[in-house]
């Protein structure tokens, strides 16, 4: 684990503040002087898991470099619904190119940066799982391979949302979406096919490499602001629900990241330099279904009739991850 | 408006755009009933002063504490604690401590020397209270706070009641005892003591305006049992009394107690410490239908009591006695089988229950009386007009936490009825079950246990069984608190908002919705650990 649990009964380091804590142990977001990179007055949709995640990590990776931060945005849900014209909600210097050319433009501001000599400016780029996954999978791994001194941070609604909900490659197996729809003999996505971003980027060998979600403040915050401590290339993957897109009620969007990693369907790890170095171990275990059926895009598991060898397929895939990542420790030494 | 090369928008231009128009339902702090509160007979607002002792302000979190009840030391000792029955932290690992916290903040209270101010203005009413006992002594502190004149009479040389002449040493100490007594007697409360009260309308002649009767439930039942001429029967509240005024009954080696209430839980376990060789309760059903709180039972147990559960005593002999088994029917209800058993008992003692002793009120016929206790209304009011009634004779739970409890109902309504107006209680009925807390929020910690000496010492003399927490582990205990219903400053929802439409206002000050920007997700209100927040539909 990247936190050290705070020694504190009420609600130890799970909730994002405490009065009872002091300052140092607080969260950046209970700070009422945090940073709020994307402010209210945004246009996406309620309960947004990616609004929340970037104003997580980019309040945090601020903090981290004394507020000399630029962030270069691909296009995608979090440009859209930040900068309608002639509306911005960002409080942070921020840039829009292309969709699939936001790590290049990062890697070019931080190389005007560095040209400037103006080494405390810190560049973060980012951007949906489609332009980080597909569109600018090229550019990103190009990015990877120059080292050069970028944080890339991916908010992963495993889908095209912004256009209709699309499928990109890091759409779960058997999810619907508007192009894997849930008819036929297979329905949904198909099993076998996507993208694993964050183990692509831990076999280009960077500096860091971690995921978290928007359910784990403490863990995001923690990840930004180590991977805020490397130069070269960095890699941040923070799964973010997405309420329109997986037909979840947007009061669960915490709730369901936090199950999608308490069924081990997400494990939450950091690697440096290609190697796994740590996991957040699983709390409270739960079936995959538990996570599965707060969400529409699974629905056709459940009914008309329940297809229970795909949800085993998927209690595969999380019974792997668990193996993989270690998440269950206190089982392993038994 | 002319902005800088290459800057397009802005900083800060979104908030022209009130998303808050996109909003059905909104959200709501609101102060929940948590059912640690529900369930005192005292009416103490538990997670309250909980809250306020969770940072170390324990003055600030006593001062509370006795807003309801003016007795946290001898509470943390003598209550039963239902509070901590019906906690949701029980959940979840085990209830909070609620008792150790309450009775470390008593002592510490003590130990410190915080006294209560007199009232700032006197309302020239004089209010008789009849019996210092748990009740009367409520009553009296909080008539004299509302800045009456109070007077206590009682019959006894010292005030306690059964306090001090029913609950033995061991389980409170008279030094505490004495020292919340003697706190609520300098806030200019009078008593005289030594001084039965033959007619209570004489007394009302006297120029009092209200009269509060609390003499309690003192008279033992007894029970028609043979026995011969050289048996010793003796009386469970008496012999209470007689140790507590220094003389020593005469028990012998083995007694038998008669009872499987916390008054034959406590005459045995007093037997015992004062040299009887074999303590037995007969009991005639089961340990599950005893009325004696279980703890109770348990650490009797614990000091070698025994217990002959199914059984009534048949007939009484001078070194001996015969019981008779019994079997429960299938109303629960226990019959004889016949079978016969032969114990040594030197003495018994009976506690078969109490009654109230009528005979202390005198020419009281106006006076309701109603299967052997007074009737009253909901304002604890007599059928007489401003003769309230309260404690073990009225129709309740017969515990000390409850005597309190009526006495500061009592006082309430005599206030009220002085002034002629009403007192009303409005009692939060939200009450917040343990599926709406956000359960992940909080860390297991099990509680901590308060030491209790060990059983072959403590049976020899009258120490003081149950000790107490020190601060650390005092602490400890008011963290593990969930705060149910009740913000207690998590910034979760100030965190989650994905809106950032929540204002932080400050400690102690909690959290506003800024309504221009909430789009009604609720994600703050499914986050929220104590189930504070609520969705309202938005008109």
């Amino acid at each position: 684990m990247t936190t050290t649990p705070i020694k504190f009964y009420q609600v130890g380091s799970f909730a994002v503040g405490n009065r009872l804590l002091s300052q140092d142990d607080r969260s950046i977001q209970s700070d009422p002087d945090r940073t709020n990179a994307l402010t209210s007055g945004h246009r996406a949709c309620q309960g947004c898991g990616e609004a929340l995640g970037a104003r997580y990590a980019l309040d945090a990776a601020m903090r981290a470099c004394n507020d000399q931060l630029i962030a270069v945005n691909a296009t995608g849900c979090l440009e859209v619904f930040s900068t309608p014209y002639p509306e911005s909600s960002w409080r942070i210097p921020w840039l829009h190119s292309l969709f699939g050319n936001a790590p290049a433009v990062a890697t070019g501001v931080a190389a005007a940066m560095k040209a400037k000599g103006r080494t405390d400016v810190r560049v973060v780029g980012q951007g949906g799982d489609g332009a980080t996954v597909d569109i600018g999978f090229g550019a990103l791994s190009g990015m990877f391979e120059r080292n050069d001194d970028v944080l890339y941070i991916c908010y992963d609604n495993e889908a095209y949302m912004n256009t209709g909900i699309q499928r990109s490659g890091a759409t779960p197996p058997a999810a619907r979406t508007a192009t894997t729809q849930a008819v036929g003999d297979a329905p949904g996505n198909v099993f076998g096919q996507g993208k694993n971003l964050p183990r692509i980027a831990m076999a280009h060998e960077i500096p860091y490499v971690a995921t978290a979600t928007v359910a784990d403040l403490r863990d995001l915050e923690a990840k930004v602001t180590k991977a805020m401590s490397f130069r070269g290339a960095r890699y941040i993957h923070v799964l973010v629900p997405c309420p329109l897109g997986w037909g979840s009620a947007s009061c669960d969007t915490l709730k369901i990241a936090r199950l999608a990693t308490q069924s081990a369907l997400f494990p939450v790890f950091e690697a440096e330099k290609g190697e796994v170095t740590s996991s957040t171990p699983i709390r409270k275990l739960v079936e995959v279904e538990e996570y599965l059926k707060l969400q529409v895009r699974y629905a056709h598991l459940f009914s008309p009739t329940r297809n229970d060898a795909v949800i085993n397929q998927l209690q595969a895939i999380a019974n792997k991850n668990i193996a993989r990542y270690n998440l269950m420790p206190q089982n392993a030494e038994n | 408006m002319e902005k800088p090369f290459a800057i397009t928008l802005s900083v800060d231009s979104s908030l022209a755009n009130h998303t808050g128009s996109w909003r059905v339902e909104k959200p709501e702090y609101v102060h929940r009933m948590p059912p640690c509160n529900n369930a005192c007979p005292a009416g103490e607002n538990i997670q309250n002063w909980l809250y306020i002792a969770e940072d170390g302000s324990y003055e600030s979190a006593w001062r509370a504490l006795i807003q309801e009840n003016p007795f946290p030391a001898i509470m943390g000792r003598v209550c039963y604690h239902p509070c901590q029955d019906v906690c949701n932290r029980s959940f979840l690992d085990e209830a909070v401590g609620i008792n150790s916290v309450e009775r470390f903040l008593g002592d510490h209270a003590i130990e410190k020397g915080w006294s209560i101010p007199a009232p700032e203005k006197e309302s020239g009413f004089k209010v008789l209270i009849i019996g210092a006992g748990p009740a009367g002594l409520s009553a009296a502190y909080h008539l004299r706070r509302l800045g009456h004149d109070v007077t206590v009479r009682d019959a006894t040389h010292a005030p306690g009641g059964m306090m001090r002449y029913g609950i033995p040493k061991y389980r409170l100490p008279r030094e505490i005892l004495d020292a919340e007594i003697n706190r609520i007697k300098d806030m200019g409360i009078k008593f005289e003591m030594n001084t039965r009260v033959d007619d209570v309308h004489v007394a009302m002649d006297e120029g009092f305006d209200a009269l509060f009767l609390a003499i309690g439930a003192q008279l033992s039942k007894r029970a028609y049992i043979p026995a011969s001429e050289a048996a010793r029967i003796l009386d469970a509240i008496k012999v209470l009394h007689d140790v507590e005024d220094g003389n020593k009954p005469l028990l012998g080696r083995k007694v038998v107690v008669y009872g499987g209430g916390n008054t034959a839980m406590d005459v045995a376990r007093t037997a015992k410490r004062l040299g009887a060789e074999e303590a037995v309760i007969v009991y005639r059903r089961t340990r599950d239908k005893a009325p004696a709180n279980d703890l109770e039972i348990t650490e009797a147990l614990e000091e070698g009591i025994l217990v002959k559960w199914l059984s009534t005593v048949n007939h009484v002999g001078q070194h001996e006695l015969r019981i008779e088994k019994m079997e429960l029917d299938e109303n629960g209800f226990p019959q004889p089988t016949g079978e016969f058993e032969t114990l040594e008992a030197d003495s018994l003692i009976l506690a078969l229950g109490q009654e109230v002793d009528f005979s202390l009120l005198g020419n009281s016929a106006d006076l309701d009386v109603v299967d052997g206790t007074m009737s009253v209304d909901a304002t604890m009011m007599t059928s007489h007009p401003g003769i309230f009634a309260g404690g073990d004779m009225v129709p309740a739970d017969r515990t000390v936490t409850t005597g309190v409890g009526h006495g500061k109902k009592a006082a309430r309504n005599i206030d009220a009825w002085l002034s002629k107006s009403s007192y009303e209680n409005l009692k939060n009925t939200d009450l917040v079950t343990y599926e709406q807390l956000n359960s992940w929020y909080y860390t297991d910690a099990p509680h901590v246990v308060r030491e209790r000496l060990e059983a072959t010492r403590r049976a020899k003399d009258f120490s003081e069984v149950v000790q107490g927490l020190d601060e650390s582990n005092a602490l400890y205990e008011a963290r593990r608190c969930m705060s149910c219903g009740n913000c207690f400053e998590c910034d979760n929802c100030f965190g989650v908002c994905p809106d950032n439409a929540i204002i932080k206002l400050g400690p102690g000050k909690g959290f506003e919705i800024n309504l221009d920007y909430c789009k009604g997700c609720g994600i703050c209100v499914s986050e929220c650990p104590s189930s504070s927040i609520v969705m309202v539909p938005d008109k």
